[in-house]
This record gives C-alpha cells, structure tokens and sequence, in this order.
C-alpha cells in the first residue's frame, strides 16, 4: 500500500436519539484495500454509525463522501448501489428461503430481469437466472458453506449463518463490506476461519470496516483502528499505538 | 422447475400425471352437467377462485403484505367490463379490449392502494386495505347520482357475455359434433386463464422479482440492505396481484351478465384470502386446492344438508343455510388448529430446487 487512496470519509457524523448523543461529530477516513476496525465499549455508537453509512439511519450532522462522491444515502437500496454491503449485528437473514437463495437476493442489484422477463422466461432472462445461480454458488464455496446451498438459512449453525449473510453481501459487488461483530458468538476455531475469510476479502479487493469486540482479533486482522466511547473518535491509528493509548485504556477498562 | 418433465423415469410419471389431470379436467364440465347445468356454474366459480386465489397469493403469500381489500380490484374489473359492454351505456367493446383495459385499470387502483400504505406492515396493513375495500364498494353502490355512472346498488344488467365473431359464450353450440352448453365453454376460458395464472405464478416465483418479495416478507430491513428498492418492488406485487383482480372481475361480470356492489363485500375478500391461508401461503397447489374447498364444500353442504336431515330426522330441524356457515366456520377453525401451515404447504420446495439448478 504505497499510496493511500481514500475510500470513504466520514465528515463530522452526528445522530442523537431525544437526548442522547450516539455519534458527536465523528470523522474518520478508510483507505482503499485496507481492513479498519471500529471498536468501543457496548453503547459507543459503532452500530449507529454503521446505520448512518447503509442509510437506515438518516444522520442529522455532517456527510460520508464514499469514492469520492457525497453519499446521498436516504435509501438504504442507494447505499448498497454504490458500493456499501453490511451485515448485521443480530443476524438478519431469510430465514424461509434456502442459502442459495439468500444469495441470489443479494444478486438483484446487479440484474435486470423484470415482470415480463420472468413471465416469458426469453433466453436473455434464463441466461441472467443462470449466471445469478452460478455466481451465488461461487459465493457459497468462497464462504465455504457450500453443502448447506439447499438447507432453509434458519436451519443453518450459527458460524454457518454469519457466513451466509457475508456471502450475500459480496453477491452485491461491494466496494466496501461492512461487517457489524462477526465474530459474535464465535468459538475461537471459528473466528481464526472467519479471519482468515475477511484477509481472504480484503486481497480479492474489497476494502472492509468491521465493527468488532474481541480486540485480539481487531488488533491482529486490521491495518487501523478508531476507537468510539460515548459517540466520540478517542484514537484512530495502527493497532500497535492504539493499543497504547491511554484514553482507550481508560474506556476500555472504565479507569 | 425446469427438470420436471425431464426424460427421467419420473419424468414419464409427470407425464403421465399430467395426462390424468388434463383428462379430468376435461371430463369435469360434462360429468357435472350430468346433475345440471348449476353445477357445471360451481365447477365455474371454484375455478374463477383459483384465478383470484393466486392473484391475491402474489400479494400475500410471495411479498407477505397482508391485503383484505382484494375483492376491490376484482369489481373494478368487473364494472370496467359491465360499463363496456352493457346496454347502461350504450357501449359494446369486443372482451379481448375490455379484459386487458379491466386488467390495467384495476392495476392503477393496485398501485393507489399501494402507495400510501408502503410503510404499514401486518394488522395496520390490514385495516387500511380492509378500507379500501369497502370504499370502492361504497362508491358503487353510490355512484348513480347525480350522474348514473354504475347504476347503484340496482347493478348493470344485461352485460354482453364473451364472444368471438358469432360464436357466443352465452349460448348452446356443436363443436366438432360435442354440444357445450354456455356454461360449458366459460368452464373451458376459465381452465385457459386459471393456466396462465399458475404459470405466471410459478415462473415470478423463481424470478429476481419473486426473491425479491420472499426477501421482503422475510425481512424487510435485510432486503433494503441488500439494495432491493422496497418501495418499487412492493408496488409491483399489489400491481400484479390487482392486475389478475381485474380480469377475474371481467369474466365474472361476462359470465354472470349482472353485476351488482353486492358481489363485492367484505365477505368475499375475507373467503379469498381464506382460500390462501387455508391452502397454504405462497404454494401454488395448496392455494389451487384451497379454492376449490372453499368454493365446493359450502355448495355441496348447500345441497347435502337438507336431504340429509329428511333422512335421519324425517323433517328439517335447522335451516340449512345457518347451518351450511356452521359447518364452514368451524372446518376452518379445525384447519387452522391442526395444520396452521395450511392443508397443502410447500414441503417439497427444497426438493425441486435442487432439481432446477442441477
């Protein structure tokens, strides 16, 4: 990474909620290609930022200029056009729809067919259903739940329905993958196979923001890190000197 | 679903089955004629809500938004065709116009339904669309002053039945030396349609379109984040469903030759969104079979009840009528109670997934 190219750069995000202040004038810049961690105590703010980027919050302060155009992101759907793909702290998946099909919703952006397409069923919409197959399929294997491609997502373990939910997401072509505590719940077996997963993403090019509470696994997985407490950026730099910060001892261990 | 009548042996066995139901289907309007041309008419109505069963199905089963105003969309179709092609105005369109404009004026009506309700879920759903219902209804029933657009809650009578050159849907004709009564033909236009319903509704099921609404019904907030523009996309499902509202309403207003605001209570769209829980929501053989119950059982106790208590009684002793919305009530509940899937749900999807992208 010789020369940085800035991806996304949040200017001054403010969202509160009645009083409370979630994000103050939080900015921050992701660099292209790199995995960037968000971390802080339960409450700082790092979901409600995350909300404000995909557009299911509307920020009241500030903007995000996302490869280097204002995002306008009133619409969740917008976020996702441009290049913004997110899991979910509490797992959202379909759960009555089988992983492949999870998958292949995720495919929609990106394809065309319409009513009149999949009524007449002409050889441009078999072609497209086709390659929405193949693809998803792809992303089952690179996810490696691949033998689960026809259990309904409900039925799926949990490590296996984290993993879904990041396959659906890259399905959306993102620029940026933004993954809110994958490692939840995880057993330490499962978080080494989804670090190496997330290093996976990151050199097939997708530039990736993890929101995370196993600090180990922020501090070895990531190229930098911004610490959030009470709604406020305390730090954001290398883990090594993060680590060493004194404000994010203090937030971290209450002082 | 593309691997179904593949050239496997159980291929052959499709095929084999789908000769049986053809026969059958064919068999039906000259074997119920047997006990009378109104039977032929029952074997009519149940398959005109097959046709409306799977038009709501799209609405409430694919995309899960709750609708209890459907019957609105089949009488704006219905009084799109009686106005057409009624002595009330003077106007007599050929079918083959007044059904797709039927079908396109009951789509818009979807679509004014549709979108300010885009934000409501579930019971809120629900009631508004119950509304709405009423409100066209209302509006029928009221529209005869001061200009007499729909001849109020008199109806429109005297509707042109279907016809096609001078072979008329209304009358008895030889075909081929078969006699078919008027019945007998709609019986066959409505097989026709009832096809192309099940077709469109297999095909949008496995569609980008069709994941989108499954996506929708399962999670809305996931399927925003997933770049699905929610908004459309429900339009789209109250569009569709509408749109097969709408030409429901034309056949029934051409096979009926009356149409009246009465058809279209509140009543109806609770039986048709029945048909569709009852079934099983969102598979299409439950919701075919769904329709086809709750259309027969209530005329087959219409006529099984009466003789029934002459024989064990000797005389009537409950109003057949009471009893027949007794007994319909209380199937439902039993239903419900022991298979709250519905009768027929999708058990086998997985299954034929897997065949399909083999």
């Amino acid at each position: 990474m010789a020369e940085q190219q800035t991806l996304l750069a949040a200017h001054e995000v403010a969202k509160h909620f009645g009083g409370v202040k979630a994000l103050h004038d939080v900015s921050l810049t992701i660099h292209r290609g790199e995995i960037y961690g968000l971390i802080g105590p339960n409450g700082a703010g790092k979901t409600t930022f995350f909300n404000c980027l995909t557009g299911l919050y509307r920020n009241e302060g500030g903007h995000f200029v996302f490869d280097g155009v204002k995002l306008e992101a009133d619409a969740p759907h917008k976020a996702a056009e441009v290049g913004i793909a997110r899991t979910f702290q509490n797992i959202r998946l379909f759960g009555n729809m089988t992983a492949i099909e999870n998958v292949m919703v995720g495919r929609h952006l990106r394809t065309r067919a319409g009513v009149f397409g999949a009524i007449s069923r002409n050889s441009a919409t078999r072609a497209e259903e086709a390659a929405i197959a193949r693809r998803a399929d792809e992303l089952l294997h690179y996810v490696g739940i691949q033998e689960r491609s026809h259990d309904y997502a409900r039925y799926l373990s949990y490590g296996d329905q984290r993993r879904l939910e990041i396959a659906r997401a890259l399905a959306t072509e993102p620029k940026l993958l933004a993954l809110d505590e994958p490692a939840a719940g995880m057993n330490g077996t499962e978080t080494e196979a989804l670090r190496v997963l997330v290093e996976g993403i990151r050199r097939d090019g997708v530039t990736v923001l993890l929101i995370e509470h196993d600090v180990k696994l922020v501090m070895g997985l990531c190229d930098r890190v911004a610490v959030l407490d009470y709604g406020e950026k305390i730090c954001e730099d290398v883990p090594a000197i993060v680590q060493k910060d004194a404000r994010v001892i203090e937030a971290y261990l209450g002082g | 679903m593309s691997g179904r009548f593949g050239r496997s042996p159980r291929g052959m066995q499709h095929w084999l089955g789908f000769l049986l139901l053809l026969a059958v289907l064919l068999a039906i309007p000259f074997v119920a004629a047997l006990g009378g041309q109104a039977w032929v008419r029952i074997a009519n109505f149940a398959i005109l809500y097959v046709f409306l069963a799977l038009g709501l199905n799209i609405v409430v089963g694919y995309a899960g938004l709750l609708d209890l105003g459907y019957v609105a969309f089949y009488a704006v179709g219905a009084y799109c065709y009686a106005l057409l092609a009624s002595p009330h105005f003077g106007i007599h369109l050929p079918f083959w116009v007044i059904l797709p404009f039927g079908a396109a004026v009951a789509c818009l009506f979807g679509v004014l339904l549709g979108a300010p309700t885009l934000k409501l879920r579930g019971d809120y759903l629900a009631i508004v669309t119950l509304g709405f219902g009423e409100i066209i209804r209302i509006f029928m029933n009221n529209l005869n002053a001061p200009i007499n657009v729909t001849n109020g809650a008199q109806g429109i009578t005297l509707i042109d039945p279907i016809r096609i050159g001078d072979f008329s849907f209304a009358k008895t004709s030889t075909i081929f030396g078969v006699t078919l009564s008027g019945p007998q033909k709609y019986y066959f236009l409505l097989v026709a349609l009832a096809a192309l319903v099940i077709v469109v509704n297999i095909r949008l099921q496995n569609s980008r379109i069709g994941r989108a609404w499954q996506a929708i019904r399962e999670d809305e907030v996931a399927a925003k984040a997933c770049g699905i523009n929610t908004r459309n996309i429900k339009l789209l499902a109250f569009a569709m469903g509408a749109s097969f509202g709408g030409i429901a309403g034309g056949v029934f207003a051409a096979m009926q030759g009356f149409v009246s605001p009465e058809s279209f209570s509140l009543m109806e769209s609770i039986t048709i969104l029945a048909m569709v829980v009852l079934g099983g929501m969102g598979h299409i053989p439950g919701v075919i079979l769904g329709a086809i119950l709750l259309t027969g059982l209530p005329e087959a106790l219409r006529y099984g009840i009466e003789p029934l208590q002459k024989a064990v009684f000797g005389r009537m002793i409950i109003d057949p009528e009471s009893l027949r919305m007794l007994v319909f009530g209380l199937a439902l509940v039993l239903v419900m109670r022991f298979r709250p899937a519905g009768l027929w749900p999708s058990s086998l999807r997985r299954r034929e997934l897997s065949e399909a992208t083999d």
